[in-house]
């Protein structure tokens, strides 16, 4: 067979980089551009999909750097082709979206979005193949700096200004504590490859893990763990197309999908449950889950309440990775899933009701559900999959994490998990309820929105839906990186 | 290199420590009586490439044979002077003839703009005679010889440096600057060798370094060793003697500073790391308490200070000025380390820095040349009107900054390990934290150029604003080399490492 898994790995970064060549080229006719885009996208999900059918083979591409000792490499293993899978999989329905909400809302500059959209997307990839410490590492600052583009797109003093807060957090964690942590790593192990039972394990003592384990879990500011994660509200100047596809799915998830890979295979479960830094880490994120939440109830603009609502998601699969029992690092892998598909369709509501409305605060909207039923149907279905609720798939990362905590007996974390779900249900419930219930504004719309922004939100919602149903395979899939026999 | 080695008669490459010194230094004469500016800077270019192939077959013959020493006029070491190439002085050999031929390339062009047509014949003549100086400084064996061939490259520097004034009066005050600080290192440094040489009765330095270990209690060979650090740490720019280089490099003409930034601070840290480990000998209490008191902390403070004072400035050149006085703050902690990896990195950074400075350097010097370009502000929205330029310069900077898939990536790695190895976690954050707030000076830059609007007053100029291929073409030259040698960095490695060997050899003899 001519496609091989190497050459699908290679093809993973290349296709989106292409896609975004085409894009470039073929700006001044608007159609053919879009058309490049989504053939992109599809391409790209069929070879993701082969890939994902070819991860026991465990397929990798090493080039190493003279006699340094450092290579780049690409290595392809369940955890990588999930979160592959995800982000490809999503950006096909993110950009039937960003096409109906770009020109539904005539944002100028289109050509350069989808041109970075896809360099990011190539980013995300990357990240989620790399066989190694500095190839992530590489990639991960390159998804910071061709996001810096979408985030600034309207150029205005505040773009610009929300902007340059998220470049100056997101670079100066990374280059400040993710790259001395690598150093060190590289030093101490004489690698940084992602090793299967942890690298450092057994190389570093349980004081010397604590630090590195800090430097990491802060040094990854993608995972927008507080205190750094005010870059992450701040990022919300952007189209909602990139806050709902980068800042719930390919952006943040690569910071929570490096936590959880750097836990998994650069320290191992026993080092972290070794490290006394895990404990307080695991509370700080406890903390970080609670209190964004809190913010995220005061809220009145819906994009800011739904970044905070991130922030404390993503901590669910930090304190995961930091209670390092098997059940629990199952429950974080999955909410990598499951947080994506509920939060792309609250953010793919969020842009909904602003085109068809140009309204952006929660007050602002009683009653518009009973003009947009579907998008607040859709919202409805994400917000229940986000609280947790069955048949929705959000409900599965919930209940591992928990089991997993009961597991090491940390009963108190289980408490801020139930604490989170009831506030959960408090912010984002009122929003499609009021709409529904309350009676419609005066002032009526003339239509819904467009067609391409009014679908994509309920396609992503029946996924949250079907995933609930496809617990099965997902766990056979993710099953043997931890090592949990269910 | 191989191959360009041989394109030299025998004959030639026996007395090639010899002849590359004395060509530029004789084709500045004639250089000074042509008439006219191209024709100037033709001799400076025939004699650059000359010193390039000469200075490439005596590394050739380095890397095959050890040590070359060859004794001027005939008259055997140590009564004679002795020119004495191993694989220390070699890096810098070869560093000097190709960035000074590089640099040469892109003149053209820019002197042809900045300076005025009488006085280019001369200016050129002015330069052939500092590139003869610095070849000398790096080539010989003898300490009173380095004394006069530092003075040859630092005089007429101050006359190169005073040539800018043509465009900005400031260039003289800066200049005269120079020439009094620079007067006072080289006093300093003359006065330590006089100190050597009434305590050990030879100038030559392998001789000097055989009598001085008897003599490590005597006051007057401590005394000498303190005037040759404060002299030769001056002319290198180390913190807190760095106070003539930013207004030096501020003023200069374009091709100066470029070369300038890449050569001649490079030489400077090349003799003391000499000094050092080849005349003086790291056991001696009194040397060994320099690396850290001296090289390390004052190091460490440079490459802080520096970059936070490079991040206040408003002129393009004056900001890369500060940021060369701390990346020299890089090479005075890998020398500070002390070991053979730290020597080693801090010599990979002076390779690399000399690589990524001179695409900056000349980056700013081709957007001078449309539009005299001073300010930062000035860059705005420069990517679209000179987009090979942007790039190159983009390029550059992350270097700078220490990105990988760039070769400043190489200099940071190799200095944190040298660090770890030594224990100094301390180093490695205080590399980090640098690399910040270099980060934050070359974002300011690369904001300016890629962001920000441009000026409405240069609208019209737009369509004839690509640079000269003359100064693109050795632009990118330094622009590929920054990536290339990211992923091919093993010539690079063996060769600083071989220097660092020979820098240690030394000791032992």
């Amino acid at each position: 067979m001519i496609w091989s898994p190497e050459i699908a790995l290679l093809a993973a970064l290349i296709i989106p980089a292409i896609g975004g060549v085409f894009v470039g080229l073929l700006g001044k006719s608007p159609n053919l551009r879009e058309g490049a885009t989504l053939v992109a996208s599809v391409l790209l999900a069929l070879n993701v999909a082969y890939l994902v059918s070819v991860t026991g083979d465990r397929p990798e591409l090493i080039y190493e750097i003279g006699s340094t000792g450092l290579a780049f490499g690409l290595k392809l293993e369940p955890l990588g082709a999930l979160f592959a899978a995800v982000a490809s999989g999503l950006w096909i329905v993110n950009s039937l979206y960003s096409i109906g909400y770009m020109r539904g809302n005539n944002e100028k500059d289109q050509t350069r979005f989808f041109v970075f959209f896809t360099i990011a997307i190539a980013c995300a990839m990357g990240v989620a193949l790399s066989s190694n410490l500095l190839t992530m590492f590489l990639f991960y600052e390159a998804l910071t700096l061709s996001t810096y583009p979408l985030v600034a797109h309207k150029g205005d003093a505040k773009a610009r200004r929300g902007a340059a807060i998220y470049l100056a957090i997101l670079l100066g964690t990374s280059i400040g504590l993710l790259l001395p942590a690598i150093i060190a790593t590289q030093y101490i192990a004489g690698s940084t490859d992602f090793t299967v039972g942890g690298l450092l394990n057994g190389e570093a003592s349980p004081m010397l893990a604590s630090v590195l384990l800090v430097l990491f879990i802060f040094g990854i500011g993608k995972a927008a763990l507080m205190p750094v994660h005010p870059w992450l509200p701040n990022a919300m100047v952007a189209p909602t197309p990139v806050s709902a596809l980068l800042h719930a799915v390919a952006v943040v998830k690569a910071g929570v999908f490096a936590v959880l890979k750097v836990s998994t295979y650069i320290f191992g479960t026993e080092l972290i449950a070794a490290a006394p830094a895990s404990d307080w880490l695991a509370w700080i994120a406890a903390i970080s889950i609670v209190a964004a939440s809190v913010i995220a109830m005061s809220s009145n603009n819906l994009k800011r309440r739904l970044a905070f609502s991130t922030v404390s998601q993503l901590s669910y699969v930090t304190i995961g990775a930091m209670i390092a029992a098997p059940l629990a690092m199952l429950g974080a892998a999955l909410q990598i899933v499951m947080h994506a598909w509920a939060k792309i369709t609250l953010f793919m509501c969020a842009g909904a009701i602003y085109t068809a409305s140009k309204k952006t605060e929660i007050s602002d909207m009683r009653g518009l559900g009973r003009l947009m039923p579907w998008t607040f149907g859709a919202f409805a279905v994400g917000a229940f999959s986000i609280i947790g609720l069955p048949p929705f798939g959000g409900m599965w990362p919930k209940l591992y994490l928990m089991m997993g905590a009961a597991s090491t007996g940390q009963l108190a974390l289980i408490g801020a998990l139930i604490l989170s779900s009831i506030l959960n249900v408090a912010y984002l419930l009122p929003i499609p309820g009021r709409g529904f219930f309350d009676p419609a504004p005066k002032e009526s719309l003339k239509k819904p929105g467009p067609m391409l922004v009014v679908l994509p939100p309920v396609i992503t919602a029946a996924g949250a839906t079907i995933l609930f149903f496809l617990i099965g395979p997902l766990t056979d899939f993710l099953a043997p990186v931890f090592g949990v026999e269910l | 290199m191989d191959f360009l080695a041989s394109l030299l008669p025998a004959h030639i490459v026996e007395h090639a420590p010899a002849i590359v010194v004395v060509v530029p230094l004789l084709m500045a004469a004639i250089a000074a009586i042509l008439p006219n500016g191209k024709l100037g800077w033709a001799v400076a270019l025939v004699s650059t490439v000359i010193s390039a192939l000469l200075a490439i077959a005596i590394v050739v013959d380095v890397q095959a044979g050890g040590v070359v020493s060859y004794a001027m006029g005939g008259w055997a070491p140590p009564a004679g002077i002795e020119f004495r190439i191993d694989s220390l002085n070699a890096v810098l050999l070869l560093l000097i003839t190709l960035l000074g031929l590089l640099s040469v390339i892109y003149a053209l062009p820019s002197v042809a703009d900045e300076i005025a047509d009488n006085r280019q014949s001369l200016f050129y003549s002015a330069f052939l005679v500092c590139f003869a100086g610095l070849l000398g400084v790096a080539i010989t064996g003898d300490a009173f010889n380095m004394f006069v061939f530092l003075e040859i490259s630092s005089i007429s520097t101050y006359v190169l440096v005073g040539m800018g004034a043509a465009r900005d009066r400031r260039a003289l005050t800066a200049a005269y600057n120079y020439l009094i600080l620079g007067t006072i290192g080289a006093t300093f440094f003359v006065i330590g060798v006089g100190f050597l040489y009434m305590a050990t009765g030879t100038l030559n330095m392998a001789d000097m370094a055989s009598r001085l270990p008897d003599l490590s209690s005597s006051r007057v060979v401590q005394a000498a060793f303190a005037f040759i650090i404060v002299g030769l740490g001056l002319k290198a720019a180390m913190f807190p003697l760095h106070l003539w280089l930013p207004n030096a490099y501020a003023y200069a003409p374009n091709f100066v500073t470029t070369f300038l930034a890449t050569t001649a601070t490079k030489v400077a840290f090349y003799t003391l790391v000499r000094f050092m480990f080849d005349v003086f000998w790291p056991e001696a209490a009194f040397v060994a308490v320099s690396f850290f008191w001296v090289f390390a902390v004052l190091g460490i403070v440079g490459m802080i200070v520096a970059s936070i004072q490079a991040v206040f400035q408003e002129d393009a050149r004056r900001l890369l000025a500060f940021s060369s006085v701390a990346q020299v703050g890089y090479m005075m902690l890998g020398l500070g380390i002390g070991t053979a990896a730290g020597v080693s990195a801090g010599m990979l950074h002076l390779v690399n820095h000399a690589m990524m400075k001179g695409v900056l350097f000349m980056a700013l010097g081709a957007f001078a040349v449309r539009f005299g370009i001073r300010r930062i502000s000035d860059l705005n929205g420069f990517a679209r009107t000179m987009p090979f330029t942007s790039v190159a310069f983009t390029i550059g900077g992350l270097s700078l900054v220490g990105v990988p898939m760039t070769v400043g990536f190489w200099s940071k790695w190799y200095l944190g390990v040298a660090a770890f190895e030594n224990g100094w976690w301390w180093a490695v954050a205080a590399l980090i934290l640098s690399s910040l707030i270099a980060l934050a000076y070359i974002a300011r830059m690369l904001a300016a150029i890629w962001v920000a609007e441009p000026h409405h007053d240069r609208a019209g100029a737009i369509a004839s604003a690509r640079a000269p291929w003359m100064m693109l073409a050795p632009m990118w030259i330094l622009a590929i080399a920054n990536i290339w040698f990211f992923f091919q960095p093993d010539f690079l490695i063996s060769i600083t490492n071989a220097a660092a060997e020979a820098a240690f050899a030394g000791e032992a003899r």
